[in-house]
């Protein structure tokens, strides 16, 4: 049983340089792999709903009609499931984390069509909507057509 | 005539690292009894297994602890594996055990600092914790996260590590290795500790029967069980013995658990010899129907884990029995006679998990 | 017993099979708790080991019906059987530690029955 078992250590960590990192004055390098935050690539969304039926916390709050896609920074526990179900994979993990801040942090992400973009989702619509009315005239044309053979 | 008192211990205790409440009965400075209380970090994780989908629902298992988070996640996804017939892949069996057994070594290190913390020797502590943030240093490398992992899905894992990032990882551990038995010098042959830890806490192996107690703190008093021997995952093809001591005090405990360090170093390196190439993931489909029980052996014993599928896409019972559960009788049982001083010792001795035992 | 076999046991018989485990050897490894639905009560597993063999009891107890405790046969079930009165509502007497509701510290009675 000794008593001096500690000693070689104690003298080898009082002349090398320190365990801890001067943060912040010297920064942390991440390695290629962290889960820091999550980030997406708005124009490429398609605004399915996916990732806000999956998060496991409810972070993720998805709005087809204003095309906005949101996050609540401090509810989100990085576990990246919702990079994993993305159909149009727009989804990534970045590798700095949230700041710690005093306040709920909440960041919106909108997609903003281009003009000829636009002008092509109205065709769209229009078309649409045209298709549907003929759909409905043929089906009262013919419901018409029964009653009068009867 | 001595005087009876009853003195709280707990929740909150410079010394004590988990919030577990006890009344101790002291006789002068002597403890006759002591009753437990838990029930201070109860979340009901089990009945939220109603309200996820059981895909989603590795990621809330794997959040029962902070400690032992990995093997909850792992033990999970392989319950729900077993109901649905799923077979995963060799090469993730391989991973899910290297990761075990780093979590195993990283839990370990973390008890050595605390029971150095709870006898004093400050300096120790942080040594050990040192030698652990190489561990979590490893695990972000590999994973994305340092103490929460969300590696795991139903059918196998979600993340690869090719052989240059698995030899890296062996070298790191040989250094660990080299640094951890110039540390064990000072915990096992050092006087100051010696006298903290030596005759302290007996337990029979008798008594250690009888109270169904499971992990270290069992093999210490000479009971020879291992759950990794039923051979799940890829433990059947690796070799190993069951590490046991015959004293039965808190010195054996410490014993038993820094030679524990020593084979998951060396399992680590037989799995990285033998670990075949393939898929790392099973296509899994449609809903699980049937029940299953699993068990792991844990850092801090033997886990079992009941899951109870009934054909949706949520589970209906999830449960976990963790180690710490059964090791409370057991911890009681070595606190009677023993002098007031020794209790965070002892109390420290089962390594507690309060987190895990309620869930 | 063979490995994971699964025994149907009643009020009336629950004391007798445990204590063949203990006469054997056996250690309890746990007892788990299920809530059937529509009010019809409990099913309760009882789980044994000895070395690396699993066997259980299955009891399927009705709402009102009181269940004996085996804490005065396995000392360490005290726990367990407390737990499953706190969380589920299934009444347990003769428990050698009764803590009487208050193990959890949770608002609701019995927050798991369905």
């Amino acid at each position: 049983m000794g008593v001096m078992n500690f000693t070689g250590t104690v003298l080898k960590n009082l002349f090398s340089k320190p365990a801890t990192r001067l943060y912040p004055f010297e920064p942390r390098e991440y390695t290629e792999r962290t889960r820091g935050r999550v980030e997406i690539d708005i124009d490429s969304c398609i605004f399915c709903g996916m990732c806000q039926r999956k998060c496991p916390t409810g972070a993720i709050t998805v709005n087809k009609n204003d095309k906005t896609w949101k996050i609540e920074r401090f509810n989100c526990v990085q576990c990246a499931c919702c990079v994993k179900n993305c159909p149009k994979k727009c989804l990534f993990m970045a590798k700095e984390y949230t700041e710690p801040g005093a306040d709920k942090l909440e960041d919106t992400f909108q997609k903003i069509l281009t003009p000829e973009e636009l002008a092509k989702e109205e065709a769209e619509k229009a078309a649409m909507q045209e298709k549907i009315k003929a759909a409905m005239a043929a089906k009262a044309a013919a419901a018409a057509a029964e009653k009068k053979d009867e | 005539m001595s005087t009876r008192s009853i003195v709280p211990f707990g929740p909150q205790h410079p010394v004590l690292p988990e919030p577990i409440h006890l009344d101790l009965v002291l006789e002068d400075e002597k403890v006759v009894e002591a009753i437990p209380s838990i029930g201070f970090v109860h979340r009901g994780l089990e009945i939220l297994v109603q309200k996820r989908e059981f895909t989603e629902y590795a990621y809330v298992a794997e959040r029962i602890c902070g400690i032992c988070s990995y093997m909850h996640g792992m033990s999970y996804c392989d319950a729900v594996e077993h109901i649905m017939n799923v077979e995963i892949p060799d090469r993730a069996k391989y991973l899910r055990t290297i990761w075990s057994e780093m979590s195993r070594i990283h839990s370990h290190l973390l008890w050595l600092g605390l029971v150095a913390d709870a006898f004093g020797f400050e300096s120790l502590f942080m040594q050990s914790w040192r030698m652990r943030e190489k561990i979590l240093d490893m695990f972000e490398a590999s994973t994305g996260g340092r103490v929460i992992f969300s590696v795991n899905q139903v059918g196998g894992v979600l993340k690869d590590m090719d052989s240059a990032m698995l030899n890296h990882f062996v070298a790191e551990l040989g250094d660990v290795e080299k640094d951890l038995k110039v540390l064990s010098k000072t915990f096992l042959d050092d006087a100051a500790v010696n006298n903290r830890l030596r005759n302290v806490g007996f337990l029979t192996k008798q008594q250690a029967h009888d109270l169904s107690i499971v992990g270290p703190f069992m093999r210490a008093s000479g009971i020879k069980r291992d759950i990794r021997q039923l051979g799940y995952n890829a433990y059947k093809d690796l070799e190993f013995e069951p590490i046991t001591s015959e004293i039965g005090d808190s010195y054996a405990r410490c014993d038993v658990r820094i030679r524990e360090i020593f084979q998951s170093i060396d399992l680590i390196r037989q799995a990285v010899g033998k670990i075949p190439s393939g898929d790392i993931a099973a296509p899994i489909k449609g809903m699980p129907e049937g029940e299953h029980f699993t068990r792991v052996e844990q850092p801090r014993g033997e886990a079992i884990y009941y899951v109870k599928a009934d054909g949706t896409k949520f589970i209906d019972r999830f449960r976990v029995r963790t180690p710490t559960f059964a090791n409370i009788p057991g911890m009681l049982e070595t606190l009677k006679g023993c002098q007031f001083a020794d209790v965070p010792i002892l109390v420290l001795t089962i390594d507690p998990c309060i987190s895990c035992t309620e869930r | 017993m063979t490995d994971g076999e699964i025994k149907v046991v009643t009020l009336d018989t629950l004391l007798v099979e445990t204590m063949h485990f203990k006469e054997a050897g056996w250690r309890l490894m746990q007892i788990c708790a299920r809530s059937l639905k529509d009010n019809a009560g409990n099913e309760i597993t009882y789980t044994f080991g000895d070395d690396l063999v699993m066997a259980h009891l299955r009891l399927i107890a009705e709402p009102d019906k009181k269940v004996p405790s085996v804490s005065h046969i396995y000392s360490s079930a005290f726990l367990y059987e407390n737990e499953m009165h706190d969380l589920f509502g299934v009444e347990v007497e003769m428990m050698t530690l009764d803590f009487h509701g208050h193990l959890y510290r949770i608002k609701d009675a019995a927050p798991f029955k369905k």
